[in-house]
């Protein structure tokens, strides 16, 4: 018998639990939320600015009109020489005509260029599917036009968030973007850049991802604060 | 075949190595402080004790229902990954699990082989077997790196280098880490590792990882980390193997939050971790980046034995935080490799006797004050206590008529112990035996011994009255 039959086998010879009642998740979550204000979205973009700092990340505030040129600024600043992007994008033609230095495209396979993505490349910009206030999170879904490395590989990550795309909590953004229905080969959810406190409970950055998580938060003039 | 065999020091030689670990004042203030850093920060997350307890009951329900549906949820992730061009393997025991990943490993020609934190390969001993199959395993998470530097194993489950001070690593860096200079500064330190391991990303064939849960209804790997090791695993080499105990199934994605959130609070008292992989296929056509070949392996390893039992099956709901670990006394004062198994504190008290068999492990159940801490900040409510003493009773009896014998069942039994019991029960259960002994025992209450074995090691010694008890009760009536 094959390892896969006699392991099902022991399982199903096992006696049933009595009571197998189907989790009711979202209605636990329903009863969660009637317990707290409803959320606005001024609420949820104050929010995830403040988890995002507690895990050392910068949100900048920016408009749809402004970013290029903040990001440009952001790039002169750190010493930004090399800025991995993806070609078709929506945000490429913006980012292009902003006259930033040092763009390189992600337009081939990884396995072409793998010492030069990981030696030298200062930063990448990725987009978001959107963002997550209670626990201070972006959720990326890498596909074939922004590759997984980009946010990944590089010492610093840019990261376009919308707004308008922030939800209360992670069972909010499972359920309204209905990931069940389909996830991409690779799905993220980032919180800050990557970190360890391996070494005698020391929190340290960039242990093996990005050192600085930069966070351009897409608002509306009136919010820009 | 009573025990399975281990490279992992004995679990039978728990009290020695206990005793070593109680005397090592270093060892203890390292634990100590490390034990009591995670306790506060798991302590603001759940200051509400009743949303605590409503977010446990929903993960139990969880984990139960993903349990008691185990066969078919196995069954349907395994062709939803198929679907998404996964292949899946499984393995009865460590032996097949190893064969399956050094076939794979051959079949690429893998001189190196990227790990992520899999505490399922530690418990097959991966790294051992590849070894010998003459392939280099390398651990990436950074304190899996330096307790593999130094030649040792994780000393919890989180935080595998917990037992190491800062100046211990510097040293060991200084000395193992070809080019690197001796630094004391943390950020340095990590920053060596990070240089180091950076490089074997790149080279490595293969990326292996464990799984924190594995979706049935979408075919998803979810795996929880800081660090991003985990991402370079699963996604720079050309073939990625994520490896996992049949457990860690559940029925649907919306399953995933309720478990990720208590996971990360319970562990490390934080929200959330900076990264969040979930991983459902290969590279597909057009894609840039990630594994072009994806494999998941299956372990049972003795699980199949924890799920036959109505009382045992909640040993699977665990889900790996090592809460458990972190609060618990004994854990606290003897560090994790005085348990000698891979899973170390009470979570590996009532799981390791079916990875490994109660022949080799009966004395870990006996690790425990029963205090009960270890129960209560279960993010999943397993019953730890009321199984240590489940298991302690397996392993001093023969099976009960109806249940199957667990593996070494019986094993702690010992003549000595079954006499004088025997002798006990006949005492207590005979009148006239009963008051001939209590008689004789109070008239010859001079000659007991002041020394009695370990009762005097730190208690008074044990003396009977001058009269029985039924001769003083006959003297106060009136």
């Amino acid at each position: 018998m094959s390892a896969r039959d006699a392991i099902l086998q022991r399982l199903r010879a096992a006696p049933r639990s009595q009571q197998a009642v189907a989790p009711d998740v979202s209605g636990f979550y329903a009863a969660e939320r009637s317990l707290q204000p409803a959320s606005t979205r001024a609420a949820r973009i104050q929010l995830f600015c403040e988890k995002m700092a507690v895990w050392h990340a910068e949100v900048v505030r920016v408009t749809a009109g402004s970013w290029p040129v903040k990001l440009r600024e952001l790039c002169a600043a750190k010493g930004v020489k090399s800025l991995l992007y993806g070609v078709q994008t929506t945000h490429a033609p913006a980012l292009l005509a902003a006259g930033i230095t040092g763009l390189i495209a992600y337009d081939r396979d990884a396995d072409e260029w793998k010492k030069t993505l990981f030696e030298s490349i200062d930063a990448g910009l990725t987009s978001t599917r959107g963002g997550i206030a209670e626990t201070g999170t972006l959720i990326i879904w890498p596909d074939v036009h922004e590759p997984r490395l980009m946010s990944l590989l590089p010492p610093i990550h840019f990261a376009l968030l919308d707004g308008g795309r922030i939800y209360d909590t992670l069972p909010d953004a499972i359920s309204e973007q209905r990931w069940a229905d389909g996830l991409p080969t690779n799905a993220l959810l980032v919180s800050g850049p990557s970190k360890t406190a391996d070494i005698q409970v020391t929190l340290a950055y960039g242990a093996h991802g990005p050192k600085e998580l930069i966070v351009l938060l897409l608002v509306d003039e009136e919010e820009l604060g | 075949m009573t025990t399975r065999e281990m490279h992992f020091v004995p679990a039978s030689e728990f009290k020695q190595r206990s005793a070593v670990a109680i005397g090592d004042e270093h060892l203890r203030k390292s634990f100590r402080a490390a034990m009591d850093f995670l306790i506060a920060r798991r302590a603001v997350q759940f200051s509400e004790q009743e949303a605590f307890e409503r977010q446990r009951r929903l993960a139990e329900q969880i984990r139960q229902y993903s349990l008691a549906r185990l066969p078919e949820l196995l069954e349907q992730l395994e062709s939803k990954l198929t679907e998404n061009g996964v292949h899946v393997h499984w393995a009865e025991n460590a032996e097949q699990a190893n064969r399956i990943i050094i076939d794979i490993a051959q079949r690429h020609s893998t001189r190196l082989m990227v790990k992520g934190k899999s505490m399922v390969s530690e418990e097959v001993e991966l790294n051992h077997a590849l070894a010998e199959a003459g392939i280099e395993a390398l651990e990436s998470d950074m304190g899996e790196y330096i307790v593999q530097l130094d030649g040792e194993k994780p000393s919890h489950i989180i935080m595998p280098a917990i037992h190491k001070t800062k100046l211990e690593i510097a040293r060991l860096f200084a000395a193992k880490v070809p080019g690197a200079a001796y630094t004391e500064s943390v950020d340095e330190l990590i920053g060596i590792g990070r240089a180091v391991l950076r490089e074997k990303f790149m080279n490595a064939e293969i990326g292996l990882s464990g799984v924190n849960f594995a979706v049935a209804e979408t075919g998803t790997l979810c795996l929880v980390e800081n660090e991003g090791n985990g991402r370079m695993c699963t996604t720079v080499p050309e073939v990625h193997i994520a490896i996992t105990g049949i457990e860690k199934v559940v029925a649907k994605l919306e399953h995933v939050p309720p478990l990720f959130g208590l996971l990360t609070r319970s562990a490390t008292g934080q929200a959330i971790t900076t990264y969040f992989n979930l991983i459902s296929g290969p590279r597909k056509a057009g894609e840039k980046d990630g594994p072009r070949e994806l494999h998941l392996v299956l372990v049972d390893n003795g699980r199949t034995q924890a799920y036959r039992d109505q009382q045992l099956r909640a040993t699977l709901q665990c889900i790996r935080c090592g809460a458990c670990m972190n609060h618990c006394p004994v854990y606290t004062r003897i560090g994790g490799h005085a348990y000698g198994t891979t899973y170390p504190g009470p979570i590996g008290e009532i799981i390791s006797p079916h990875l490994l068999g109660l022949a080799a492990t009966h004395v870990l159940p006996t690790a425990s004050s029963l205090c009960g801490a270890c129960g209560e900040v279960c993010p999943v409510r397993i019953p730890i206590p009321e199984l240590l003493i489940r298991l302690r009773g397996e392993a001093q009896h023969p099976v009960r008529p109806g249940r199957s014998p667990l593996l070494g069942q019986g094993a702690a039994r010992s003549r000595l112990l079954d006499a004088v019991w025997s002798a006990w029960a006949a005492l207590y259960t005979r009148p006239a035996l009963y008051r001939a002994f209590s008689w004789l025992a109070t008239r010859l209450r001079g000659l007991t011994p002041s020394a009695q074995a370990g009762w005097t090691l730190s208690r008074t010694p044990l003396k009977p009255e001058s009269r029985t008890l039924h001769e003083q009760m006959a003297k106060r009536r009136p």
